[in-house]
C-alpha cells in the first residue's frame, strides 16, 4: 500500500522539491562556480600595461600563458623567490601539524575515554577556543611575547636573556600555527575517538593485552580515520594561512605561500600572478579535498546506519 | 553518541590491595585512572586558555602596557576620549560591522541552506547530485582560495558591486550556507520518512507537510546551524579581509589584524577582542540553552549539544 502510494506521489512531487533547492543552487552557481571561472579567466588573461590591471579572457580557447610564465619565472627562474617560500611553507605546515597531533591526540584521547562524569567540563574547555576569535588568540600571544612581556620575564628568572620572539622567529610562527589550529584537530579527534565502541577495548583487555598494547592494536588502528581527517582539517587552512605569521613575525624571512598570494592581490600588476598561484594551489589540494569529502560522507553514513 | 566507558567507577570497585603492593598499584590496575594523561590534558588547557584570560584582563588595564598591571579601568572601552572602542570611530564602526555582517549572513544563509537540504534530499537526478557535490566542495575549499575567487569576481566581473558590505555578505553566505545544508541533511536522515507519510495519509499536501511536520522536527538542526553561522561570521577573517575596502567596512577581526602587524598592539585592541569574545560566548550560551530546550526529551544531553554546536557533527 505504502509503496504504491509513494510511487504515485513521487512524480508530481519532484518539482516541489526542486523549487525548494533551486535558490541555493542558483546562489552557488553565481557566487561559487562563476567566481572560480573568473579566476581561471584572469589566469589565462593578460595585464593591461597602462592601468596595471588584470584583463580577463572569458573564452578558454584564447587563454594565454603570460601570467603563468611570469609566475614560473618567480618560482624557478634566476631571481626566484617563491621556490624557497614553498619549501618553507611545507616545513612550517608539517612541523605545526605534527606538533598539533602530538599535543592534541593525548588530550582528545583522555577526554573521550577517561573524563567520566567530568566529560562535559573538559569538552567545554576544549571547545572554548573554537568560540574565541583567531585574531584575539594571536593578539594574546603578541602581548605575552613582547620584549618586556611575561614570557621573557619568566625566562629571565631562569637566567635567559630576552628573546625578540616577534622579530621573525620560525619557532614563534610554527608554535603560533599549532596553537591556532589545534582546537579544530582536537574536536575531530574527540568525535572519532568517542565513537569507538568501548567493548572493543574491553575485548582487547580480556584477551590479555596490557594497556599499551591494547592502545597500539585496538585504539590506534581505529583512530586512523579521525587522525587523517583531523590532519586535513588543519593542514588545508594552514597552507593558505597568511595572517598567523604576519601577526607573529611580520618579516619576509618567515613568509609563507599565503603571504605571497595576499601580497600579489594587493600589488597592482601582480594580481594575474596571484590568480594563477591560487589555481595551482587549488589543483594540488583538490586530491586531499576530495578525499576529505569521501571520508566524511562515509563516516556520516556509518553514523546514521 | 555512546556513553563514556565508566573507567573511574571501576577503579573504586577494585579490591583494595595490601599496603606493600599498593604503591605499584596504579601501574598494575589496567582500569586505573591515567593521571599522567589527565595532567597532560590540563597542561594543554592551560596553554590554550590562560593567554586569553591574560589578554582579557589587560583590556581593563589603566595604562598602555600589556605586561604591567596599572589598576582596573574601563578606559579602553568607554572613558578614553580618543582611543576607546566607544569613541574611536574606526573601532566603533568595526563592532557594528561585525554585528551587521553576522546578522545579514545568518538571515540569508539559513533559509537558503535549509530549503536546499530539504529539497536536495528528495530531488533525484544528475542536477541535484552535482549541486550537492558543489555544496560539499564549498565546505572544504581553503578559505584563501575561495576568497581570491570572490575578490576577482567583484573586481573584474560584478563590478557594479564594489568591495564592501554587499561583497562581504555574498562571500560569507556562500562560505556558510553549507552548515545548514549539511546539518539539516544529517537530521533528515535520522528522522526518516514515516512522519511525512503519516501526514500524507492524513491528507496533508506537500507544503503543509513541510511546514507542519518537517520544520518542527528540523528545528534543532536549523537553530544549531544559525548559531554556527552567526558565531562563524563573528570570527571570520580571511574573506572579510579580502572583500572589505575602506576602514568603515572592516569588521573587528580585520581591525585587530591590521593594527597588530609587526607587534604594535594597544589595549584598545584587547578591548575589541574581548567584545568579540563576549559576543561569541553569548551566542554560544543562547545556542546551548536553546538547543537543549529544542531537543528536550531526546537522548544525548549536554555533551551532544556541545558537539553539535561546535560543528563536530556536520
Amino acid at each position: 500500500m505504502a509503496v504504491t502510494m509513494r510511487r504515485r506521489q513521487r512524480a508530481p512531487g519532484r518539482t516541489f522539491w526542486a523549487i525548494l533547492a533551486v535558490p541555493a543552487v542558483v546562489w552557488l552557481a553565481v557566487f561559487f562556480v562563476v567566481p572560480f571561472y573568473t579566476v581561471l579567466a584572469i589566469s589565462g588573461g593578460y595585464l593591461n600595461p597602462f592601468l596595471q590591471e588584470p584583463v580577463a579572457v572569458w573564452n578558454p580557447l584564447q587563454w594565454s600563458a603570460a601570467n603563468l610564465d611570469s609566475l614560473m619565472r618567480d618560482i624557478t627562474g634566476a631571481g626566484a623567490f617563491i621556490g624557497p617560500i614553498v619549501a618553507r611553507t611545507l616545513v612550517y605546515v608539517v612541523a605545526a601539524s605534527v606538533l598539533s597531533l602530538l599535543i592534541g591526540y593525548p588530550a582528545a584521547y583522555f577526554v573521550a575515554r577517561f573524563a567520566g562524569r567530568r566529560k562535559g567540563l573538559f569538552l567545554l574547555l576544549l571547545i572554548a577556543p573554537f568560540w574565541i576569535s583567531y585574531m584575539m588568540r594571536m593578539l594574546a600571544w603578541i602581548d605575552l611575547l613582547q620584549t618586556g612581556g611575561y614570557i621573557n620575564r619568566l625566562l629571565s628568572l631562569v637566567g635567559i636573556s630576552p628573546v625578540n620572539w616577534l622579530g621573525g622567529e620560525s619557532v614563534t610562527v610554527i608554535l603560533g600555527l599549532a596553537y591556532g589550529y589545534i582546537p579544530y584537530l582536537i574536536l575531530v579527534l574527540y568525535a572519532g575517538l568517542d565513537r569507538i565502541d568501548p567493548r572493543l577495548i574491553e575485548a582487547g583487555r580480556d584477551l590479555g593485552l596490557g594497556r599499551v598494547r591494547t592502545f597500539l592494536r585496538v585504539t590506534l588502528p581505529l583512530s586512523r580515520q579521525p587522525i587523517l581527517t583531523g590532519m586535513l582539517i588543519t593542514v588545508l587552512p594552514m597552507l593558505g594561512d597568511y595572517f598567523t605569521n604576519q601577526m607573529l613575525s611580520g618579516t619576509a624571512s618567515t613568509s609563507m605561500l599565503g603571504n605571497v598570494i595576499d601580497g600579489q592581490l594587493e600589488t597592482p600588476g601582480l594580481q594575474g600572478q596571484g590568480a594563477v598561484l591560487s589555481m595551482m594551489m587549488l589543483t594540488v589540494l583538490l586530491v586531499p579535498m576530495l578525499y576529505y569529502v569521501i571520508a566524511t560522507n562515509r563516516s556520516s553514513r556509518e553514523a546514521v546506519s | 553518541m555512546t556513553a563514556a566507558p565508566a573507567a573511574p567507577t571501576r577503579q573504586t570497585t577494585a579490591p583494595r590491595a595490601e599496603p606493600a603492593r599498593r604503591i605499584r598499584w596504579p601501574r598494575r590496575n589496567p582500569w586505573g585512572h591515567p593521571w599522567l594523561l589527565e595532567g597532560f590534558t590540563w597542561l594543554y588547557l592551560i596553554w590554550s586558555l590562560v593567554p586569553i584570560v591574560i589578554a582579557v584582563l589587560f583590556s581593563f588595564n589603566n595604562g598602555k602596557s600589556q605586561s604591567a598591571w596599572q589598576g582596573f579601568s574601563m578606559r579602553w572601552y568607554t572613558t578614553d576620549p580618543l582611543q576607546s572602542v566607544l569613541h574611536n570611530p574606526e573601532l566603533h564602526a568595526a563592532v557594528l560591522q561585525t554585528f551587521r555582517l553576522a546578522a545579514y549572513t545568518t538571515v540569508i544563509a539559513v533559509p537558503l541552506g535549509v530549503a536546499f537540504a530539504v529539497g536536495i534530499n528528495r530531488w533525484r537526478g544528475p542536477i541535484p547530485a552535482a549541486a550537492n557535490f558543489t555544496m560539499i566542495l564549498s565546505f572544504v575549499v581553503p578559505e584563501l582560495i575561495f576568497g581570491v575567487a570572490m575578490f576577482f569576481v567583484f573586481t573584474s566581473l560584478f563590478t557594479a558591486i564594489k568591495l564592501g558590505t554587499i561583497a562581504e555578505t555574498a562571500g560569507l553566505v556562500t562560505w556558510n550556507v553549507s552548515w545548514p545544508a549539511i546539518i539539516v541533511q544529517a537530521r533528515l536522515a535520522t528522522i526518516g520518512r514515516q512522519y511525512e507519510e503519516a501526514a500524507a495519509d492524513l491528507g496533508a499536501n506537500r507544503p503543509q507537510t513541510v511546514r507542519r511536520v518537517l520544520l518542527p522536527l528540523l528545528s534543532p538542526a536549523i537553530f544549531a546551524s544559525a548559531v554556527l553561522i552567526f558565531s562563524g561570521v563573528i570570527d571570520d577573517f580571511v574573506l572579510v579581509d579580502l572583500l572589505s575596502s575602506t576602514a568603515s567596512t572592516q569588521p573587528m577581526s580585520v581591525i585587530i589584524y591590521s593594527n597588530t602587524r609587526g607587534g604594535n598592539s594597544g589595549p584598545a585592541l584587547n578591548a575589541l577582542g574581548t567584545i568579540m569574545l563576549v559576543m561569541s560566548f553569548l551566542v554560544a550560551l543562547i545556542g546551548f540553552v536553546g538547543y537543549r530546550w529544542l531537543t528536550r526529551g531526546e537522548r544525548g544531553g549536554a555533551t551532544a549539544a556541545l558537539t553539535v554546536l561546535s560543528g563536530a557533527e556536520g
